[in-house]
């Protein structure tokens, strides 16, 4: 039985230690050569950190980044990315929230580091990777670590405002990763193409199905996917077979129409998450690739990546929903009514939830979001079961597939990013001139909408809402109102707004 | 011009796109905003972009953006 992650890295390594483990634009790596950088880092950082101790890492997904991240691990720690484009407020929340004395930067980044409102030890990425590994060291952290331990955290939107860090253990990335290898036959004959951030845990899926199978993982640059020529060239040139891509990262190469240029012939999987699938865009991929296997995945990150997916078998018209499909092995995945009652029949709408060795360990640091949505099974009266209780609201169809119905709260799905409304809402209320807001999501042109009452233009409430909110999660669209309708109750009339907007 | 001028600050406000010949090669403009660019461009000025326009050289500013409309209209 595998422990650790570190496993299957060294199994690749002894198997294919002269292929690619990792390329990006610049750079290649081995196998070989990830576990000896690994090794290397792991010493030099291991004598800095305790065990189990979260290592923020400002650097962009890369050669350099994935040594890093290995490091981290041979040294006992866990790893989370963090995304340099962010506004600082941001950063320095998901600082605060891991109450750590440790921040690794790569040197483009060194202006910002020096920035943060963050008071411990700040390395640059080049002063590790130098020295030599000090073989015992490494295997008394090694006998120390177990499965159950962080291997990494992901922040997601929080309600309150606060980013929430998602924490999860080696123990549910090996039992996701074996069951999605093995299913949709991810080999070392595959070349993965890894699209999404490493800040977001859809990359969790290409890393490790490369790691575990001796697949290279071609990191592709986030400007190709502005420029879909070049983004068709990379995948072409490069031979990638494997896409495990953000829905709305596979709707920019249709909306542009990039098969026009070029059909990348290698490609045979497409796996897609991250929220709805358009059918005009999957039917548009399958008219230019008809042979590949497409999948629909679903699950959110507190689960490890996916708990459900959906081999695309059959044609599917403009207006018919897509399943999200079946659970994956050992986890089980049920939906709940709205007095905790178990849902089994058909069409009945109910609340996603999960349970198994895929949930995730819980928000760093932060026990009331934690006990709020990972709690005992309503339906087990007998011993400890936690669920994680999705906010995702589904039904079964005809074929007992579950098919996503929408979701429960204000939470949405935008450019493939989980964003809390309410904590748009919060950053508008932070502008001084806002006197109210309310913000709402128009589906089909992808838009954030936001409404407001207060004396600011919507150029000036772009520009502060800058310095609070990442790119993504900046309002598309504003409505300056006079005064905010009110329904009877006296809460903002959200219908009376959503007439306004599309009238 | 003034037109695009338009859908141009309705798209990112926080954008000198007077000023500005360095949209993509800095990076300012991220694939959503080309998406939303591109959409808008197309039905405002009745215009079908092919692929191989879709490049660093005509999304660089906004007059490089409106020669390449003039083109694309011709």
């Amino acid at each position: 039985m595998k422990k650790d992650i570190l496993e299957y890295l060294e199994h690749s390594a002894e198997c294919f230690p002269d292929k690619p483990a990792f390329e990006d634009e610049e750079k290649s790596c081995t196998f070989k050569e990830l576990v000896e950088a690994g090794r290397v880092i792991g010493t030099e950082l291991a004598g800095k950190i305790t065990m189990n101790q979260p290592v923020p890492v400002l650097m962009e997904k890369s050669v350099d980044t994935i040594k890093l991240l290995m490091g981290i691990v041979y040294a006992g720690g866990f790893y989370v990315v963090m995304d340099a484009t962010h506004p600082v407020g941001r950063l320095n929340s998901i600082l605060e929230t891991l109450d750590t004395d440790i921040l690794i930067y790569e040197e483009k980044n060194e202006a910002l580091a020096n920035e943060l409102a963050f008071t411990g030890r700040r390395y640059a990425r080049g002063e590790f990777g130098k020295g030599e590994a000090d073989a015992a060291l490494l295997a008394d952290v090694r006998f120390r670590l177990k499965d159950t331990d962080p291997l990494y955290g992901n922040f997601t939107s929080g309600s309150t405002g606060v980013p929430k860090g998602v924490v999860v253990s080696h123990r549910s990335v090996i039992d996701f990763i074996d069951c999605f290898t093995d299913i949709f036959d991810i080999t070392d004959q595959d070349v993965i193409g890894n699209q999404a951030p490493w800040d977001f845990d859809v990359s969790v899926k290409d890393i490790y199905s490369g790691l575990k199978t001796g697949a290279t993982v071609q990191v592709i640059p986030k400007a190709k996917f502005s420029i879909p020529t070049a983004l068709l060239d990379f995948l072409d040139e490069r031979k990638v077979t494997t896409l495990t891509w953000a829905v709305s990262a596979l709707c920019i190469i249709t909306t542009l129409r990039g098969f026009e240029y070029k059909i990348p012939t290698s490609i045979k999987k497409v796996l897609f998450s991250g929220e709805v699938m358009p059918m005009k865009h999957l039917n548009q991929w399958r008219q230019y690739l008809p042979d590949v296997t497409y999948v629909n995945l679903y699950g959110p990150t507190e689960i490890t990546c996916n708990c459900t997916y959906y081999v695309v078998d059959r044609e599917f018209d403009l207006d018919e929903k897509l399943p999200i499909g079946k659970a994956f092995p050992n986890e089980t995945v049920f939906l709940l009514d709205e007095e905790n009652h178990l849902i089994t029949e058909e069409d009945k709408i109910g609340e996603i939830c999960v349970s198994g060795t895929a949930l995730a360990l819980g928000y760093y640091n932060n026990w009331e979001q934690t006990n709020k949505a990972f709690v005992q099974n309503p339906l087990n009266t007998r011993y400890r079961e936690p669920i994680y209780r999705t906010g995702d609201l589904a039904y079964y169809d005809k074929d007992r597939n579950l098919c996503f119905a929408s979701r429960k709260d204000f939470q949405i799905k935008h450019m493939g990013h989980r964003i809390e409304l309410g904590e748009v809402e919060l950053a508008m209320n932070r502008v001084p001139e806002i006197i109210r807001c309310l913000c709402m999501y128009d589906e089909k042109k992808s838009k954030i909408v936001a409404f407001y009452q207060g004396d600011i233009n919507k150029r000036d409430l772009f520009r502060a809402l800058t310095a609070f909110l990442p790119e993504y999660m900046i309002p598309n669209a504003y409505r300056q109102v006079e005064e905010m309708p009110l329904n009877k109750n006296g809460k903002i009339d959200r219908a009376e707004l959503k007439k306004l907007y599309f009238k | 011009m003034e037109e695009l001028m338009e859908i141009l600050e309705d798209i990112r406000p926080d954008v000198d796109f007077e000023e500005c010949t360095t949209l993509i090669d800095d990076k300012i403009l991220v694939s959503f905003d080309i998406l939303s660019i591109i959409s808008e461009i197309s039905d405002a000025f009745d215009i079908t972009l092919s692929p191989a326009d879709i490049v660093a050289e005509n999304f660089n500013s906004a007059e490089a953006l409106w020669d390449m409309i003039c083109r694309l209209r011709d």
